[in-house]
């Protein structure tokens, strides 16, 4: 890194001072957008008393009930019916017996959970793929009314989708796709395929056109040059516009109510309904929360370099 | 290797007309170049023969199949480009590979084939490089190597040099003519550089708004220049050009520029009265005190071995291209003489060279 800031390329090397201020604020920014976060994951390790305990407590004793509590339902019993049973084998069971309850079954949220990934890579893969396709075709071939059509793509995103919730919710209700799998996939990617064509029309139409053209005077046809030359080095590309339409498809909330109750229900309606006794139960909740967030943050982590790349695309030339 | 045989080819782009009607052939292992300036048509007729471009009339033959619709990929034929297109997210090998394992070669065989061809190209050391960081030359070698991997009925350059600088251009030049008369592959390229298509060509037509204003050899296409337009645009400095008014009869022999007489080949057509022009390269202009076509020294432009002297006269510059001992010096009044034998008079409406007989072959020195 040294031996490259030294040389011409750069223009003038910051001072140390400016270095050192510059990581102390980069430090401070990502203190304060953790602290959300953090509280989320600290929530979830705390017993439901301390966990509404005020002042907030920082220091307690962790507990997994929050995560027992998320993936169980438990029913109150008396202590003579709890001494009558055979011992606690699992930690969950201990943690929960202690509170004179037993665990009945699972809880909803692994399905929640399931059905959340299903929707989110379901409809970004549905997403990206339209969107590939439907940007190579504005980009290489002529289409009649092509601005306008790419207009008309780009303007289903100046408004907010849930303007268009009442119509949408009556569409769904008469075609049966309400609280479906497919009908949520089909909504996400309704709305993401805008964003995919424009992001990646901007991506493909910097290939430039001789390589198909080189590949198809080399025998292969517009299909095949389109999957080995053009998609190759779309890469970059297709992963910064999946990860966008990942992010919206994965966090959606308002749809994800109206349109699902119970068996294509994602993890974000369940999670903020969970309710132990007495209340909400926060720990579950924080729980819920911090497992919702791990997905997302894997694949943010392995495409962060694409990403890095994809949203500072053209704006430094090769 | 096949002959390649274009038919009255027509391409229009909307309301654009990009080729008008050409017609040429291409013999087999011919060097064949397409030479205009920007916008001419050359590119589109060569993308056309590829069959990246479809037609809107004429027809292309390709070893005699009509080829005219058919898609690049089923035409086996060679394209290189100008800005290589080399696939960046291969390596060399694989680049030269590409179009082998589109055929379904084994791995073996293509290895062979690839390490062939760096061989001839003298390339084989960078074949497990990445294409990112060669040098122009390497790139353009490597794009070079893609196409003749295969054997090809037939080779399409699109300005192969365009984009390396002037220096290099030169050694590629003489690299790419020593290609071809090692492969003796048909060849078609397209290039607005003159000297590129003297020096390799064996066959230049020269483009001008979509038409093919001369086809012929590099020599046929300097000393007889069928148009105004390709007697301006081959040469460097271009021909002169001296306007007059007159009409000539068959078997005429002088012209009256001024009221000097000028000596012309034999005219095989008569004109009657009309504007004329007459076309004179600036080496077949000399300084003479006899003459009585006179002008002033503007200009002195020293070569070396020769020099390049501007004169004005009553007719506008005239460039002659004389001997780097005479002395020119600016403002000095000179007279001009030019060669008979090498003039060339042209109709001024038509832009068409009138016929004489410098046409009639056997014209040298």
């Amino acid at each position: 890194m040294s031996a490259r800031s030294s040389t011409a390329h750069s223009v003038v090397e910051p001072s140390s001072t400016s270095k050192l201020v510059a990581s102390v604020l980069v430090v401070v920014y990502a203190l304060v957008t953790m602290i959300p976060l953090f509280w989320i994951v600290v929530t979830s390790l705390k017993s439901p008393p301390d966990s509404i305990s005020y002042p907030p407590k920082i220091v307690f004793t962790p507990t997994i009930e929050g995560y027992c509590n998320l993936f169980t339902n438990q029913t109150r019993q008396t202590p003579e019916f709890l001494a009558t049973l055979p011992p606690a084998t699992t930690a969950c069971e201990k943690v929960t017996r202690e509170r004179n309850m037993v665990i009945v079954g699972p809880s909803n949220f692994t399905k929640r959970f399931f059905n959340s990934l299903v929707i989110a890579f379901g409809s970004t893969a549905l997403s990206v793929f339209l969107g590939t396709i439907a940007a190579y075709g504005f980009s290489r071939f002529k289409v009649p009314l092509k601005d306008d059509l790419l207009f008309f793509i780009l303007s289903t995103r100046m408004m907010p989708p849930i303007a268009v919730a009442i119509p949408i919710y009556l569409m769904y209700r008469e075609l049966g796709l309400s609280d479906t799998k497919i009908g949520m996939i089909l909504l996400y990617t309704a709305v993401n395929v805008s964003l995919a064509v424009w992001l990646l029309k901007g991506f493909i139409d910097e290939i430039p056109r001789e390589y198909e053209e080189a590949a198809m005077i080399d025998g292969y046809t517009r299909l095949q040059a389109f999957r080995k030359v053009v998609l190759p080095q779309a890469t970059t590309g297709i992963v910064a516009t999946a990860i966008f339409c990942m992010i919206f498809a994965w966090n959606e909330y308002a749809f994800a109510v109206l349109l699902t109750s119970g068996d294509a229900q994602p993890a974000p309606p369940f999670i903020p309904t969970i309710i132990g006794e007495g209340g909400m139960d926060w720990p579950a909740v924080g729980a819920g929360t911090s497992l919702f967030l791990i997905p997302i943050l894997v694949f943010t982590i392995l495409l962060r370099k694409h990403l890095l790349r994809g949203i500072t695309f053209g704006a430094v030339r090769k | 290797m096949a002959e390649i045989r274009v038919n009255h080819l027509k391409k229009n782009f909307g309301d654009f007309v990009a080729v008008r009607d050409s017609s040429f052939t291409v013999k087999h292992g011919e060097f064949f170049c397409l030479l205009g300036p920007s916008g001419c048509g050359k590119t589109t007729t060569l993308r056309m023969i590829a069959g990246l471009e479809l037609p809107t009339d004429g027809e292309i033959l390709l070893g005699g199949d009509d080829v005219t619709f058919r898609r690049a990929s089923e035409r086996d034929i060679a394209f290189v480009f100008q800005l290589f297109a080399l696939y960046p997210h291969m390596n060399v090998r694989a680049n030269i590979g590409f179009p082998l394992k589109c055929d379904g070669l084994s791995s073996a065989e293509i290895r062979r084939r690839v390490e062939e061809t760096a061989q001839i190209l003298r390339i084989a050391d960078l074949l497990d490089k990445p294409v990112s960081g060669l040098s122009g030359g390497d790139r353009q070698r490597v794009a070079l190597g893609r196409a003749i991997v295969r054997k090809p009925k037939a080779f399409l350059m699109d300005e192969p040099l365009g984009a390396l600088d002037s220096e290099f251009r030169h050694v590629m030049c003489g690299e790419l003519r020593a290609l071809h008369n090692r492969l003796k592959a048909t060849t078609v390229y397209v290039t607005h550089d003159q000297l590129e298509a003297m020096s390799m060509a064996d066959t230049i037509a020269v483009m001008n708004n979509g038409l093919i204003e001369q086809l012929g050899s590099p020599r046929e296409i300097y000393d007889r220049p069928a148009s105004l337009f390709v007697a301006d645009f081959i040469g460097s400095p271009s021909m002169n050009f001296l306007d007059t008014h007159a009409a000539l009869a068959s078997g005429a022999s002088e012209l009256n520029i001024d009221g000097t007489k000028v000596g012309i080949p034999a005219m095989r057509v008569s004109v009657s009265e009309s504007d004329l022009v007459l076309g004179v390269r600036p080496e077949h202009v000399s300084l003479s005190d006899q003459s009585t076509l006179r002008g002033e020294v503007f200009g002195v432009e020293y070569l070396g071995t020769t020099q390049i002297v501007t004169v004005t006269t009553k007719r506008g510059m005239v460039r002659a291209r004389i001997s780097a001992d005479m002395k020119a010096s600016l403002g000095e009044h000179v007279g001009l003489s030019f060669r008979p034998e090498k003039l060339s008079v042209f109709d001024k409406s038509t832009g068409r060279v009138l016929k004489s007989a410098l046409h009639e072959g056997g014209v040298h020195g």
